[in-house]
């Protein structure tokens, strides 16, 4: 829609003189549009008689605009002045507006269509997501479903005993071998990763900062069978020296998965912490706060929930990590019963029978799949109910 | 002057995040400082450039450094093109609804899925069920599944990255979307999008349990998508833990952290140079 001052500047412009013929002609339009604008904006009447006003402008803006304006425009705005076409006065301000700047601009039908189509490519990319993991939760607990009606889901969850050559398929030692090392992990690598975040975001400086994340960022990229090496040519003999025992179990699984946790729990509470406004922190010193008293009053309590999440999905790290801990438990298919003592979990004991499993041992394996997929599901799920409570707490 | 009560349990409190901080790099030298120096003395050309042989896997380990090279390319060629393209849907095309929720809702997922549950449903599934061979294929389709939700992130991250004005700037040249998305947004968050790919490969390279029972355990050396192979991870889990040639094992994963920090340094390299144009 034009601007009516600058039309008044052209008009005294004219006036003086200053202009060409054809720009008159076009100072003219815009002046008329000003004017239907005018018009429809301060007529203070009913709807109808404000539309006969209008109308009566557009139809000599019609005309006028015919020997430039092309013939599809002309014919809506004759449509809209003839009742025919049931729309607002605004949409005929916008039209005649459309039709003075000159032939309206719009995109070809084929351009459409190719924005369609690619939008749609687009989106079918983002659906293979979905589709991958319905695909593998369908699939995993369809090649499970046999445990289930051969064994029995609550003896199959609660079994203690597992050997495949007397048939017995209970999963409890698993379960507990899975949480007593992940939450043993969580125990030791979270504090030490939100400090080492707290450290990062609020203490360390620039150059300080410079040197620990890239490490944080590097200790991410160490691939799990290398930590898992680690812990076998080092940690293992070192625990077996200090508690006794072969120095695989439970010990030496906490020591390697949690150093394994940091950078997941660390990045993530980074990102909580660097996003809490600056304005809270110099609030909190200006009131005479040091440092400590910031961080654990009022850094620490506004990244709550962004704490969490990290945890949490520091946890989901743990505990669907394989081939580390699958080098260093021990591999033992028996209840916990001591940090040295060997054990094993949902995550090895797969990887551990898989190569030679046959008939219900597999399948087996599989609700043991299933199980895990379904508790990494369910942390994330935790994770975005939180983060949407948290949402609603702030706003 | 006297400390005050407060003042030392500030300076108490202080340290110890220090130490957490010391303590976490620490771990991280001590685990390269090890294997780099138990490792560069394995490390020779006979160790790259030729093969394991005898029953102690003597020698080299060159087919397991292209069956991983193999796998790693072949799953992001299959991963990229989807992801990036998922990317740009959730970046520039979803309206903030279900469908998009549903979405982030299953790349999260994904992206937590066990790598061992992965690695299962790819056996079951590409191998058993479509009967595809154990091969650099299948594990190249497993592995893909892994890296799609990582490389969305990255990409959808660098393309929010690009300032909003440039894109008004193409929509008021008269662009429509796909121009404006193609010539303009893609093309400036470019670098951090290879930056993300590249930390993909890194993780992709290093990844054992999804391609354990997808891309067999023979070493071979892989010349088409259906032939087996070794990877890297695996010739180093199966040497560390019948404990046959731990010299061997050391020389392995070597060369694995020193290909994956290769990646990193790239990585970070490109995207400090972006800054610098920045």
């Amino acid at each position: 829609m034009s601007d009516p001052t600058n039309e008044y500047t052209d008009w005294e412009e004219f006036e003086d003189g200053t202009l060409t013929e054809e720009e008159v002609e076009l100072a003219d339009d815009r002046w008329a549009d000003a004017e239907i604008e005018d018009s429809a904006r301060s007529i203070d009447e009913t709807g109808d008689e404000k539309r006969n006003v209008v109308a009566e402008l557009m139809r000599e803006r019609a005309a006028k605009a015919q020997s430039r304006a092309d013939d599809d425009t002309v014919d809506k705005m004759i449509g809209i002045v003839d009742g025919e076409a049931p729309v607002g006065i605004d949409d005929g301000i916008d039209l005649a507006a459309g039709a003075g700047a000159g032939k309206l601009q719009l995109v070809t039908r084929q351009t459409q269509i190719k924005e369609f189509v690619l939008a749609s490519v687009f989106f079918l990319c983002a659906i293979v997501a979905v589709l991958g993991v319905a695909l593998i939760f369908a699939f995993v607990a369809y090649k499970a479903f046999p445990i289930f009606t051969e064994v029995g889901f609550g003896n199959f969850i609660t079994g203690t005993e597992w050997s495949g050559t007397e048939g017995k398929f209970g999963i409890v030692p698993f379960i507990v071998g899975s949480f007593v090392v992940t939450l043993g992990a969580l125990a030791i690598g979270a504090p030490l990763a939100v400090m080492t975040a707290v450290f990062l975001s609020e203490l360390a400086s620039k150059k300080i900062r410079s040197f620990v994340r890239p490490a944080v960022e590097l200790l991410a990229g160490i691939p799990s069978v290398v930590y898992g090496f680690f812990g076998v040519v080092v940690i293992a003999p070192i625990v077996s020296r200090l508690f006794g025992g072969v120095g695989f179990g439970p010990l030496t699984a906490w020591i390697i998965l949690s150093i394994m946790i940091v950078p997941t729990i660390a990045t993530l509470t980074e990102d909580a912490l660097d996003s809490i406004p600056m304005g809270i922190r110099e609030a909190s010193f200006a009131m005479g706060a040091n440092q400590w008293q910031t961080i654990y009053k009022v850094v620490l309590p506004a990244a709550k929930l962004g704490i969490i999440d990290a945890v949490i999905l520091g946890m989901g790290r743990a505990i669907g990590e394989t081939m580390a801990v699958l080098m260093v438990v021990g591999n033992a298919p028996q209840l916990f019963a001591g940090i040295t003592r060997p054990i094993s979990t949902l995550t090895s004991q797969i990887v551990l029978d898989m190569g030679y499993a046959t008939g219900t041992q597999r399948t087996a394996l599989f609700g043991m799949a299933a199980i895990l997929f379904i508790i990494s599901m369910s942390l994330v799920l935790t994770v975005r109910l939180l983060s949407r409570f948290g949402q609603e707490m702030s706003g | 002057m006297k400390k005050t009560k407060d003042q030392i349990i500030n300076d108490v409190a202080l340290s110890f995040f220090w130490i957490a901080a010391g303590l976490t790099v620490a771990a991280l030298f001590a685990i390269i400082i090890y294997v780099v120096v138990r490792g560069i003395a394995v490390v020779s050309p006979t160790f790259v450039f030729t093969w394991p042989h005898g029953v102690n896997a003597e020698g080299g380990i060159f087919p397991t450094i292209i069956a991983s090279i193999y796998v790693t390319a072949l799953s992001m060629l299959i991963a990229t093109p989807i992801a990036v393209l998922a990317a740009v849907y959730l970046a520039e095309y979803a309206k903030q609804g279900l469908a998009v929720r549903i979405i982030r809702f299953a790349a999260d997922s994904l992206a937590s899925v066990p790598s061992i549950v992965m690695g299962l449903f790819g056996f079951a599934f590409f191998i058993e069920t479509l009967g595809l061979p154990l091969s650099m294929l299948s594990a190249a389709l497993a592995l893909s599944l892994l890296m799609l939700p990582i490389i969305m992130r990255t990409t959808e991250e660098a393309i929010r990255g690009v300032a909003r004005y440039i894109r008004w700037g193409s929509y008021g040249m008269g662009a429509t979307k796909w121009q404006t998305v193609s010539r303009v947004v893609i093309p400036a968050a470019m670098p951090r999008i290879i930056t993300g790919l590249i930390l993909a490969m890194g993780r992709a390279i290093g990844e054992t349990a999804v391609v354990f029972f997808t891309m067999g355990q023979a070493v071979n050396l892989p010349v088409i998508p259906t032939d087996s192979g070794r990877a890297m991870p695996i010739h180093l889990y199966l040497l560390a833990v019948e404990g046959i040639n731990i010299p061997a094992a050391f020389g392995t994963a070597f060369m694995l952290m020193g290909l994956i920090f290769t990646f990193n340094l790239l990585a970070r390299l490109i995207s400090k140079r972006y800054k610098k144009v920045d």
